[in-house]
């Protein structure tokens, strides 16, 4: 009797554990389209109207913990925003000049005026985060819109707002999509990498996230001898083409971070870490481009 | 073991959509010490902790499931975790049935910590490029502390919800067969 216990409790087990290595093996092995990944669809789409619905009803709940939180760290940003304004406004004075030039150089080459703070070309689709990834890789998000407004797996997520530090900014893209929900890769997944230059278009590479930490990005394949500075804002480096095959994923000019500090600054494999504009972890509203714009992307 | 009658498996069904809802909907948006706590270790192993090991290991596999497919991430590996966290509380009860109140506490964190590690292991594995930063290890280590305060009421809560499918709760069987006039242990000694 105690043989037949024993043996059936290892035997339930064991077919468990295999079950899980079974599941791991096959969902990494196979392509998005897979039938496992169709079953994850599917319970998605069950699950996300539910998960709206909770979210929107425990809102109070998180937004109470939310405020305790957020009182004690605003005191100690009150000092440091007060110097960024001043810095800030002192910058926007000197990109005046900058913008007009910009402004005539593309009517003269006939593309159309967009700008971070204007996204309304790009079809902005506002949606609101129902859940997050809670795992320690803050790797996805889902929000409460899909495909019936018109979003489409691979279409750049901005954030509607930030964590009250910084603007909004560049947060990921679309992932996967049901009817009326979608999921969204973070920029800080470490399978993402994303095309930047600083504001200036002087120094070029590609963020990558640095797992693990959310509030830190690194710009890799940074050109040797590249002068980056501490401070220096990144931004995505959409191409502008008319060819299709040469469009880039991401529409130029998106706020993504800025530089926090540099890893060997100077020597040939400088690394620049960049702090997200967003912080993932804090994300209520999203905006998804779901249009392109002079075939950016 | 403990036999899964169909009014507990029913009960345990309720709790697994609960409490993977209840979790990526809320919980995890809630930010505390950088971290927020995760329901789903500290429920796993109270299930464990009351119902036995395998009825802990097949509800951790059914919210492992559940949980990595409401947040689209590679399925399996909550699953694989979540199976250790139920099993091995429930051969604690099985083998040695702790009576101390602290017990949900212990068993929650070490639950929380086999999830949490295990779940970074297996992304190491899987070849996820992410370096062992203090950041990773300082939210690790805010979740188990997290997990720990609130596993006594977490604790509490499922036992209440999982109590009338509960035939042998042993505790209970002891304290009334005392209080109603059986022998009391010492006299049996």
């Amino acid at each position: 009797m105690y043989d037949k216990t024993v043996r059936r409790r290892r035997g339930v087990l064991t077919l468990l554990v295999v079950s899980s290595l079974i599941l791991l093996t096959a969902y990494f092995r196979e392509p998005p389209g897979g039938a496992l990944h169709g079953v994850q669809r599917g319970i998605l789409e069950v699950v996300s109207p539910v998960q709206d619905l909770a979210s929107t009803a425990l809102r109070p709940v998180r937004d109470g913990f939310g405020w305790v939180g957020d009182t004690v760290s605003a005191k100690g940003d009150l000092k440091s925003a007060k110097a960024e304004r001043d810095r800030y406004r002192a910058a926007a004075q000197r990109s005046q000049a900058a913008v007009t030039e910009n402004t005539r150089l593309r009517k003269d080459l006939k593309l159309e005026q967009v700008s971070s703070d204007d996204l309304t070309p790009y079809g902005p689709v506002s949606a609101r985060v129902v859940t997050r990834s809670p795992t320690l890789w803050f790797a996805k998000i889902t929000i409460n819109k899909g495909s019936g407004a018109g979003i489409e797996p691979g279409q750049p997520v901005i954030a509607a707002d930030g964590d009250g530090s910084e603007n909004a900014g560049l947060i990921g893209k679309v992932d996967q999509v049901v009817g009326s929900s979608a999921v969204v890769r973070l920029i800080t997944d470490s399978s993402t990498a994303v095309a930047a230059t600083t504001a200036d278009g002087v120094v070029s590479g590609i963020v990558k996230p640095s797992p693990g930490n959310p509030r830190d990005l690194i710009m890799d394949n940074v050109p040797a001898g590249a002068v980056v500075r501490r401070g220096d804002f990144v931004v995505t480096a959409g191409t502008v083409a008319r060819r299709s095959a040469l469009a880039s994923l991401y529409p130029p000019d998106l706020p993504i971070g800025r530089i926090s500090h540099i890893e060997d600054a100077g020597a040939l494999d400088q690394v620049p870490h960049l702090k997200p504009f967003v912080d993932p972890r804090q994300i209520e509203h999203v905006q998804v481009l779901t249009r392109k714009v002079d075939a950016n992307r | 073991m403990l036999g899964l009658t169909p009014q507990l498996a029913l009960r345990l069904a309720v709790l697994c959509v609960l409490v993977v809802v209840l979790q990526v909907s809320a919980v995890s948006q809630v930010v505390i010490f950088g971290a927020s706590a995760d329901l789903t270790p500290l429920v796993v192993a109270a299930v464990g902790l009351l119902c036995g090991s395998l009825p802990g290991a097949i509800f951790g596999f059914c919210v492992g499931f559940l949980f990595d497919a409401a947040l689209v991430q590679t399925m399996g590996l909550t699953s694989f975790t979540c199976i250790v966290a139920g099993y091995g509380a429930g051969r604690l009860r099985e083998l040695r049935d702790p009576q101390a109140v602290v017990v949900p506490m212990i068993v929650g964190a070490v639950a929380t910590a086999i999830t949490t590690f295990g779940y970074g292991l297996l992304n190491f594995m899987l070849g996820i490029d992410a370096p062992v930063s203090f950041l990773l290890l300082r939210v690790i280590l805010a979740t188990i502390v997290l997990n720990a305060i609130i596993a006594l009421p977490v604790f509490a809560l499922v036992r209440r919800w999982l109590a009338p499918a509960l035939p042998d709760d042993p505790r209970r069987r002891r304290r009334r067969a005392y209080t109603t006039g059986g022998l009391s242990p010492l006299s049996r000694a």
